[in-house]
């Protein structure tokens, strides 16, 4: 036994640090499937209670769909449970190159592979690609899991400031001598709600010679015309070298993820990324799961249409009640609140009043700049939204916000 | 103030702070471990001085430590400018 008293009692003490600094996160248990209505015991033990779920990615209400629950019963008994295997040896069934095939399709792309969550996807698709003679150019708001891919590659590292399209252009021209520029965004940035200027960044990289790569998690089902990401809203659809997407979320919430770009890219990946030749193969019944939302959304766009009315109402009622939103096109709208305490205490406040929505504060987001980040889905109805405005009303004025900006909020609150 | 660390000062407020940022920078502000740059964006600012005055800094130099501040900053150029 080596796990010794004095290892227990350091690791003991920096669990105490994370609870010291208000940072320990529990987690709440939902009892039933993910959708607009939930039962949650919270904290352990206690009694269940009725709540909206307004923190989900399930954008699209596909999570407990009928159709797709359907789909995965089928796919466990025509392709089984596992493959215990990782995909070269012998975990490729044939609905695995139908998903991919439907995915290239979808996204407007040359190829795509599946990686076992869109975390492996960005941790390896860096390192497969791109050697010291590169440089990797990131957004400076990218998600953390882009942030561990780059550490895993050899490249050089450099980041612009959030979506400043001028520190872009001068940190591309200051390249100009790597082998290849990769310029790095999310299409929809998780935490802020507001999405990537794509138009410009492809014009960037044309003009430097530069290629592209973003995430499209939080946008794959929903954002353009169709649904296809961000760059079908921005009209860039073909022009992106690598996208990476998530099945977590908007297409199914149950996991997965894929590189699709470039075919030359995506057959790097798959002879040379980590976590695609290291990892299971993703389970049957996730993919034909997956195959039954892409062939849903696919040539019909009535839940996605249902999502931006969703979004557009909760977005103007919350202004038109007095909070300040930050801007964007997306399902994601933070409140802002400034203040990490305030944001715990109206989060509580709303579960009490049957809204679940979650506080988010250093370092999650940045300092002096805590939130409650609250997410549409195609399964609210208006209903739905009409108690959570009501409810963010009434806690917003007990906290008394309504009608504050940034400044007012900080000098009552403090940062 | 010397020519040199007014320009790597600038180059720092400019590249690593906010619009709306009201933090206050000056030569001995600590950069990397008061959190203003982090160990990404340090790669920039060491391209930005090897360019900008003709010197290679070999990675073994370029410790998060040399680049605490712009003080010392300016003298890791300083030493590589007369080596
Ligand atoms: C932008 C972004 N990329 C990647 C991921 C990870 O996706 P997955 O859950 O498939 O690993 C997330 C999820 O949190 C995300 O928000």
């Amino acid at each position: 036994m080596t796990y010794s008293a004095n290892i227990r009692a350091a690791l003991e003490q920096e669990l105490g640090g994370i609870k010291e600094k208000g940072l320990f996160k529990e987690e709440r248990f939902i009892l039933g499937p993910q959708k607009a209505d939930i039962s949650v015991e919270y904290p352990s033990g206690a009694p269940a209670s009725d709540v909206i779920n307004f923190c989900a990615n399930n954008y699209l209400g596909l999570s407990s769909h009928p159709d797709v629950v359907k789909a995965a019963h089928e796919g466990l008994e025509t392709h089984g449970y596992g493959m215990s295997s990782v995909r070269f040896i012998c975990g490729t069934q044939d609905i695995h190159r139908t998903l991919e095939q439907k995915l290239t399709e979808f996204l407007g792309t040359e190829d795509t592979i599946l990686f076992p969550s869109c975390m492996d996807a960005n941790a390896g698709v860096f390192e497969a690609v791109l050697g010291p003679e590169d440089v990797m150019i990131a957004d400076r708001l990218v998600h953390a899991s882009i942030i561990d891919g780059m550490r895993l590659c050899a490249s050089m590292r450099d980041t612009y400031k959030h979506s400043d399209m001028k520190h872009l252009e001068q940190k591309l021209e200051m390249h100009q001598d790597k082998r290849i520029r990769l310029i790095i965004t999310d299409g929809v940035f998780s935490m802020d709600g507001d999405l990537a200027k794509m138009d410009e960044i492809v014009a960037l990289a044309k003009k430097w010679d530069a290629m592209v790569f973003t995430d499209e998690s939080h946008s794959s089902g929903f954002i353009g015309k169709t649904g296809r990401g961000v760059h079908e809203h921005c009209g860039v659809m073909g022009e992106i070298d690598i996208i990476t997407t998530t099945l977590g979320k908007g297409l199914g919430g149950a996991s997965g993820g894929c590189v699709s770009g470039r075919k030359e890219i995506v057959e790097l990946c798959r002879q040379k990324a980590r976590p695609y030749l290291f990892s299971n193969t993703v389970a049957p019944v996730i993919v034909s799961g997956a195959i039954k939302v892409l062939d849903l959304i696919s040539g019909n766009t009535e839940r996605r249409d249902k999502l931006e009315w969703n979004t557009n109402y909760w977005r103007q009622g919350l202004t038109d009640a007095g909070f300040d939103i930050k801007k964007g096109d997306s399902p994601i709208v933070p409140v802002m609140l400034y203040n990490a305490k305030l944001a715990q205490d109206m989060s509580r406040d709303l579960y009490h009043e049957g809204i679940y929505a979650v506080g988010f504060f250093f370092p999650v987001v940045p300092q002096a700049a805590a939130r409650i980040r609250t997410q549409l889905s195609a399964d609210h109805d208006q209903a739905h939204l009409d108690k959570g405005l009501a409810a963010f009303k009434k806690v917003g004025e007990k906290h008394g916000i309504l009608g504050l900006g940034k400044k007012e909020i900080i000098e009552k609150f403090g940062k | 103030m010397d020519d040199q660390k007014k320009m790597i000062l600038e180059y720092v407020i400019a590249e690593y702070l906010e619009e709306d940022d009201d933090q206050e920078i000056d030569c001995d502000t600590e950069l990397i471990s008061g959190g203003i740059v982090d160990s990404f964006s340090m790669v920039s600012l060491k391209r930005f001085l090897e360019k900008k005055y003709s010197i290679q800094i070999p990675d073994a130099d370029a410790s998060p430590e040399a680049f605490d501040s712009v003080n010392k900053i300016s003298d890791l150029v300083d030493r590589f400018k007369n080596a």
